[in-house]
C-alpha cells in the first residue's frame, strides 16, 4: 500500500479541510432547513381539500419537477442557466446557487416525507379535534403535526445525511466546500489516496454526528407515546404546585 | 334540543340511513341500540356533520346543522360555520381519541383555550374540576398512555364537557373497554344523564339504558324498527327483529351473561 502517512497527518487538520467542512456543514444545515420549510408548505398544499385544486396542482408539479431531475442538473440550471434565462439580470454566486438548488430539491423530497407523516396520524385524532370545534388549521397545528413529527424524523435524518454528502456536487460550480478543496489539494500534490482518505474521514465524522442528533430528536418526540414514566417538567411542576395550594 | 327529520345517507351505492327521524328533548337521554351495520354510529356522526347527509334536516337547539336552506335545497355551510356548530355538540368516541402528546389536563384545556379563547388560568381550573368530577383528579399530569382504558374514556368525557356542549353524544363509548372497566365509565354517563345533560347514546349496555334512558330506539338496516321507553323495548318488544336482537345480546353463546355492566 502506497500510503504516505506523513502526508496524511500533515494535512489532516489543514485549513482547506477545516474551512471546507464548515462550508459543507453550513450549506447542508441551511439547505435542509429551507427544504423542510418548503416541504411542509408543499405537503399542506398537496393535502388541501378546498374547492380550488390550484394549490394541489402547484405542489404536485413542484414535487414532480424537482424529484424528476438530477440535483446536479438543477444546480447547473441555477448557476449557469439562470443568468442566460434572465438576460444577466439574475446571476448568483456559487454558495447562493448551491443553497437555492439544494433547498428546492430537498423541499420536493421533504414534501412527500411530511405528507406521509401527516397521513400516518390516526384519523380519529382529527375527528376528535373537529368534534371539539377545532378548525382544520388549528387541528393540523396543535394535534396532527405534533404527532406527525415522530414519523417524519427518521426519514428526515436520512435526508440530512444524504444532504451532507450531496453538498460535494457543488464542486461542479467551484464552491469551496470540502470536496472541491480536496481535489485542489490532490491536483497540487499529485497525491490522491491520502487526501481522499482524509475527506472520507471528515464526511464520516459529520454524518456520525448527524446520526447522533437524530437519535436525540427521536427520543425527545417519543414523549407521551411510550409507557416510560416521565419526570415532571417545569410546567407540570407548576400545575402540581397549584393543585396542592388549592 | 336535537331534531332529526327524515335523514337519508348513502355511502356510494349502499344506503345506510333510510329515513331516520327522532327528537331528543332538552335534558333527556335517548339510547340507540341495534346490530352493527345498522347505521347507529353514522347517524351520530351526521349530527355533528362528521358525515354529510343526502337528504333530511338536522337541528340542534333550533339551528340547522351543516347546511343552510336555499329554495328548499341543502347547501353545505362553509367550514368555519360548521366548526362553530360542532363546538356546541360534544362527542365521545369508541376509541377515546385522546391527544397522546398532551397530558390529561392539557387534553381537557385544549379546546376551551384555542376555540373559545378562555384564559389559560380559568381553563386550567375548569379542567381540574371536570377531571375531579370524573374521578381523575390525581391523574392530571399523566399522559393518556399511562392510563387504563376506562380512565382514558373518562378523560375523553371531561374533554367533551369542557366545551359546555348543549348535547353529548356517545358512540359505543364502552365497547372497546375490558368488562371490569365498563362500570366506571357507565357511572359517569349515568351521573351526567341524571344531572340534566341532553344525551344521545349508542350502546350495547342494556343496564345503562334501563337506568338512564328516557327513550330507546332499536335500529336495524338503516331504519328505526321500534321505539319506546326502556321497559317497552326490553320487556315487551313488538317487532320480531327487536326480539331476535335482544335474544342474541342476552345469550350470545348460550351462556348466562349476567355481570357488572351487563345485568338485565
Amino acid at each position: 500500500m502506497n500510503f504516505d502517512t506523513h502526508f496524511f497527518w500533515q494535512y489532516l487538520f489543514d485549513s482547506g479541510f477545516v474551512h471546507g467542512a464548515l462550508v459543507t456543514i453550513v450549506l447542508a444545515v441551511l439547505a435542509q432547513f429551507f427544504g423542510i420549510v418548503l416541504g411542509l408548505i408543499a405537503a399542506l398544499m398537496r393535502l388541501s381539500r378546498g374547492p380550488l385544486p390550484i394549490l394541489r396542482v402547484i405542489a404536485w408539479v413542484y414535487i414532480w419537477l424537482f424529484r424528476g431531475t438530477p440535483l446536479l442538473v438543477q444546480l447547473a440550471f441555477v448557476y449557469f442557466a439562470l443568468p442566460q434565462m434572465t438576460g444577466n439580470a439574475v446571476s448568483l454566486g456559487e454558495f447562493p446557487s448551491a443553497l437555492i438548488a439544494f433547498s428546492l430539491n430537498e423541499g420536493a423530497y421533504m414534501a412527500e416525507i411530511v405528507r406521509a407523516g401527516i397521513t400516518s396520524v390516526d384519523s380519529g385524532q382529527t375527528e376528535a379535534a373537529h368534534s371539539l370545534g377545532m378548525s382544520g388549521w388549528l387541528t393540523m397545528r396543535r394535534v396532527v403535526l405534533p404527532q406527525a413529527v415522530r414519523f417524519i424524523i427518521p426519514p428526515t435524518g436520512n435526508e440530512f445525511i444524504s444532504m451532507l454528502k450531496n453538498t460535494s456536487l457543488a464542486y461542479y460550480v467551484s464552491l469551496q466546500e470540502i470536496f472541491f478543496n480536496t481535489n485542489q489539494l490532490a491536483s497540487a500534490t499529485y497525491k490522491f489516496f491520502e487526501p481522499f482518505t482524509i475527506v472520507s474521514l471528515y464526511y464520516l465524522a459529520m454524518t456520525t454526528v448527524a446520526t447522533f442528533f437524530q437519535s436525540r430528536m427521536e427520543r425527545h418526540f417519543e414523549r407521551g407515546f411510550s409507557r416510560v414514566v416521565q419526570q415532571p417538567g417545569a410546567m407540570r411542576r407548576a400545575v402540581l404546585a397549584g393543585l396542592h395550594r388549592g | 334540543m336535537v331534531e332529526l327529520q327524515d335523514i337519508h345517507k348513502r355511502f356510494g351505492q349502499l344506503e345506510v340511513l333510510k329515513g331516520i327521524s327522532l327528537t331528543v328533548d332538552k335534558g333527556k337521554t335517548i339510547v340507540i341500540i341495534g346490530p352493527s351495520g345498522s347505521g347507529k354510529s353514522t347517524l351520530l356522526r351526521c349530527v355533528n356533520h362528521l358525515e354529510k347527509i343526502d337528504s333530511g334536516r338536522i337541528y340542534v337547539d333550533g339551528e340547522l346543522i351543516g347546511y343552510r336552506e336555499a329554495d328548499g335545497k341543502l347547501r353545505e355551510l362553509p367550514a368555519r360555520a360548521v366548526t362553530r356548530q360542532r363546538a356546541e355538540i360534544g362527542m365521545v368516541f369508541q376509541r377515546f381519541n385522546l391527544f397522546p402528546h398532551m397530558t390529561t389536563v392539557q387534553n381537557v384545556m385544549e379546546a376551551p383555550i384555542h376555540v373559545k379563547h378562555v384564559p389559560r388560568k380559568e381553563a386550567l381550573e375548569k379542567a381540574r374540576d371536570l377531571l375531579a368530577r370524573v374521578g381523575l383528579e390525581d391523574k392530571v399530569t399523566n399522559y393518556p398512555s399511562q392510563l387504563s382504558g376506562g380512565q382514558q374514556q373518562r378523560v375523553a368525557i371531561a374533554r367533551a364537557l369542557a366545551m359546555d356542549p348543549k348535547v353529548m353524544m356517545f358512540d359505543e363509548a364502552t365497547s372497546a373497554l375490558d368488562p371490569e372497566l365498563v362500570g366506571e365509565v357507565l357511572r359517569v354517563m349515568e351521573e351526567l344523564a341524571h344531572s340534566g345533560m341532553t344525551m344521545l347514546v349508542v350502546t350495547h349496555e342494556m343496564g345503562f339504558a334501563k337506568e338512564a334512558a328516557d327513550e330507546v330506539l332499536f335500529m336495524d338496516a338503516g331504519v328505526v324498527c321500534e321505539r319506546g321507553t326502556p321497559e317497552d323495548v326490553f320487556d315487551s318488544p313488538q317487532q320480531d327483529r327487536t326480539r331476535a336482537f335482544l335474544g342474541a345480546l342476552r345469550e350470545p353463546s348460550g351462556l348466562d351473561q349476567s355481570g357488572p355492566g351487563r345485568a338485565l
